[in-house]
């Protein structure tokens, strides 16, 4: 093994507080870890989870508290410091350099020279990564090309590149998200070996039954407080559910009664390319909003761009009003009556360096220009009246979109489509980031729309909201709705059971 | 007209102001209907590049297509004895076809426009080489054609006929880009082709057209530079001439990263770059500097755009920053 200091590691954590303008993101946390320990956190999207990995990752400072490793107290953590100690983060998103190989990406950064000219010796680092790969009991060997490599293995990856440091703590940030179910019991396995050589873990995941698996002890955020925490005896999935919800849903959401009219959107057994083997059917109605719940990677997103045409469909069929659409491409799903507000603003939604106006007309051009030529007038009246239903705070509608906030660059993307008068308005993630005054804004304007008829389908990862505003929620896991829950059914816990499985 | 295409104005009018106090021959009849003759000519494809790389494309491949339709041209007319129309018709046809085949190459095959084009330019040259077998394709002596000379070559009160050419195609264009539905999808398409898909433009289609168009121009362009020289020597004709295209277009604000600029620029561009060359020439420049008198003012140019957009980016950051904390406050 590696490990040159063989001492365990002990971490503290006490009175962490954490303030950013408008949110506390994390309030008063308490917790410890030692070596030999694996220890679950758990905790809904925004309970703090994120936040206080970076603390322990010294990506940001906490405003208050105190942080004690090895006794010690820790004042100024920066990632290199960190390093030193012997703790690494594995992030959910890898970035790997698929153009290097195992070996390159393992020792990055630390690579071994020989000779006068420094050229690198690979012989030397290939013989010292192979033993790591070894321990891990990983399928690829120090030469193999990362390009090659699957999602669970780069994690495993990712894994070796810890180890290769030092490692007294690994942090895993919901490592399993996007493996399956052999390939997250390698992982657990590859866990269990760390804790056995006295490596401290913490574990952080929305899977349940992974925790009750594997860890000794639970820690449970919620809203950036300590919401409690569970000893080994006491784990089960049902109390680590009830300690991560624990509170009411605050008055604001506002619920109309949506009658639900014809159905508008019809799914048949629809098959998307990131899971080509699972098959869809749901159906929308007019006046209802149906949210799509599930975790990341569940194929929300990917639905959704199946039906915007987006992406080719891998079978199945789609229909509107009863009809199927013509061919599987944007503009039809547009003729059709379909609007799409995509879950990344600035990448897919919006022009950045482009006027307010321009970027609300961009889709109506077509349709306002006379014989080709754009109507000025027209685009501009669009534009104002936009403004004004919406409240775009903007100081000109002839400004850059990039120099509005968040929220009013999200009613920016909801203008351009609204000025199409859609059928079907299906919106992913569409109150993130954007601060809580403009998310009231955007849940009126969806009952709104839903009082006029239009069909509504919202990809959310915030459950309070899901339960907020949904008049039907569809669960989905891995590919496949594994459930549909009505207005009655609505908790946090039937919903994250159906999402973990 | 954008504040860009104000500075460059200025710079136009001041190098032109610089250079006739220097040497007043520059304002005479002549030679500002010979310049303005070649920047009739050099504008026709700057512009159809300009379409190309709004897009956040490349065409390397014009300098070979003019040498290569220019060929076909004038050995149509020559040696087959073509009437002058259908020849033309000929080249126009060729002209689609290559621009159809270079957006088809690009967006459906999805290879990268630099590649393909830099393909063209191989193989149109080496096509051309080859038909003639590396000989001039002209015209037989004393043969002439006064109805195409005319309006080719000719001049109606003096102004040439090419500028004449080159500002209908430049109203046109200016039109086409700024006025019309074609003209904004070509930016949307250019600033964030995904947003543009995300926004029901056919994306795919808007590249191929704008490929079509760019090879279009550079074929009518052909036709001019044909009749401009009377005879292509196919190994040096057109040379280079896709790089004062891309020089006018950068001049005239054209980011290389697409969605940005104006025809008011490209045309600027093309007027500077010709300017300097007739600057190089008045002033007893050695034009053996020619190419590194243009390369300095553009790069000149490109810094001082640079510049300006880094000022205008922080000025956005401090108006995001004030905007948030205003609300913070609230």
């Amino acid at each position: 093994m590696t490990q040159q200091s063989g001492k365990h590691i002990s971490l503290e954590l006490a009175g962490i507080t954490k303030v950013y303008p408008g949110a506390i993101a994390l309030n008063d946390i308490a917790m410890s870890i030692r070596g030999g320990e694996v220890v679950g956190l758990i905790g809904e999207n925004g309970a703090g989870k994120s936040t206080l990995m970076k603390v322990i990752s010294g990506a940001i400072a906490p405003d208050e508290g105190r942080i004690v490793i090895d006794g010690q107290e820790a004042s100024h953590l920066t990632p290199a410091r960190v390093n030193q100690l012997g703790i690494a983060l594995v992030h959910q998103e890898l970035n790997p350099f698929s153009n290097l190989d195992v070996t390159a990406n393992v020792l990055l950064g630390r690579e071994m020279r020989r000779g006068f000219f420094g050229f690198l010796d690979q012989v030397a680092m290939q013989e010292r990564v192979a033993p790591i790969l070894e321990m891990l009991g990983t399928r690829f060997g120090p030469k193999d090309a990362v390009s090659e490599l699957s999602l669970a293995d780069q994690q495993l990856l990712e894994i070796a590149r810890a180890l290769s440091i030092n490692l007294r703590l690994l942090i895993l940030d919901e490592p399993t998200s996007s493996l399956t179910l052999s390939e997250t019991n390698r992982l657990l396995e590859v866990i269990r070996k760390l804790r056995a050589d006295g490596v401290a873990v913490l574990f952080i995941t929305h899977r349940l039954a992974e925790i009750a698996d594997v860890a000794d002890r639970v820690v449970v955020l919620r809203d950036g407080r300590n919401a409690g925490e569970l000893s080994r005896s006491e784990i089960d999935k049902d109390t680590m559910v009830r300690m991560m919800i624990g509170r009411d849903v605050s008055q604001f959401y506002e619920k109309s009664d949506n009658v639900a009219g014809k159905p508008v959107l019809e799914l048949n057994a629809l098959r998307t390319s990131a899971y080509p083997h699972q098959s869809v059917d749901l159906c929308l109605r007019a006046g209802e909003i149906t949210c799509l719940a599930g975790l990341v990677g569940a194929g929300r997103t990917e639905l959704a761009r199946a039906i915007f045409g987006i992406d080719r469909i891998e079978g199945g069929s789609i229909e509107m009003d009863g009809q199927p659409l013509p061919g599987n491409s944007v503009p039809a799903a547009i003729a059709a009556g379909i609007c799409l507000v995509p879950e990344d603003r600035k990448g897919e939604g919006l022009f950045l360096d482009f006027a307010v106006t321009e970027n609300i007309a961009m889709p109506s051009h077509a349709a306002l220009a006379r014989r080709g030529f754009v109507d000025a007038e027209a685009v501009t009246r669009l534009a104002e009246e936009s403004r004004k239903k919406l409240q775009i705070k903007a100081s000109s509608l002839n400004r850059a979109v990039a120099e509005l906030s968040g929220g009013n660059q999200q009613k920016v993307v909801l203008a351009k489509w609204l000025a199409m008068n859609p059928k079907l308005i299906i919106l992913d993630e569409p109150t993130r980031g954007i601060d809580v005054g403009a998310k009231a804004e955007v849940y009126h304007l969806m009952q709104e729309l839903a009082g006029q008829g239009v069909a509504i389908l919202m990809i959310s990862s915030d459950m309070e909201e899901v339960i907020g505003i949904s008049d039907r929620v569809a669960v989905m896991c891995r590919g496949r709705i594994t459930g549909i829950l009505s207005r009655t059914e609505l908790t946090e816990e039937n919903i994250l059971r159906l999402a973990v499985e | 007209m954008q504040k860009k295409d104000i500075g460059l104005a200025t710079l136009v009018i001041t190098v032109g102001a610089i250079v006739a106090m220097v040497n007043p021959r520059f304002l005479s009849p002549i030679n500002l209907a010979n310049t303005a003759n070649l920047i009739g000519l050099f504008g026709l494809f700057s512009i159809a590049e300009a379409f190309v790389i709004v897009t956040a494309g490349i065409e390397l491949s014009i300098g070979s297509v003019i040498a290569l339709l220019g060929v076909i041209f004038v050995d149509l007319i020559a040696s087959f004895g073509v009437p002058w129309p259908m020849a033309l018709a000929v080249v126009m046809v060729l002209s689609v076809f290559i621009g159809l085949l270079h957006g088809w190459l690009i967006t459906r095959l999805k290879l990268q426009p630099f590649v393909v084009t830099l393909c063209g330019l191989l193989i149109y040259r080496g096509v051309a080489r080859f038909y003639t077998k590396d000989g001039t394709a002209g015209f037989t002596f004393g043969s002439n054609f006064p109805t195409l000379e005319f309006l080719v070559s000719g001049r109606t009160a003096g102004v040439p006929h090419s500028v004449v050419a080159f500002a209908l195609v430049a109203i046109v264009a200016w039109f086409l880009l700024h006025r019309t539905v074609f003209g904004r999808h070509l930016f949307a398409v250019g600033k964030n082709a995904e947003a543009a898909r995300y926004s029901g433009i056919n994306t795919d289609r808007v590249i191929i057209q704008a490929y079509v168009l760019c090879a279009f121009l550079t074929g009518i362009s052909a036709v001019f530079f044909a009749m401009y020289t009377r005879s292509v020597q196919p190994s040096s004709h057109g040379n280079f001439y896709e790089l004062y295209g891309i020089a006018a277009a950068v001049l005239g604000g054209f980011s290389l990263r697409g969605g940005e600029g104006s025809i008011v620029g490209v045309v600027l561009g093309v007027i500077l770059l010709q300017v300097l060359q007739n600057l190089v020439n008045l002033l007893g420049i050695p034009s053996s500097l020619n190419f590194a008198v243009m390369g300095s003012v553009i790069l000149a140019g490109v810094i001082a755009d640079t510049q300006f957009s880094r000022y205008r980016e922080a000025r956005r950051q401090q108006i995001a920053m004030s905007a948030l904390e205003d609300s913070a406050k609230r």
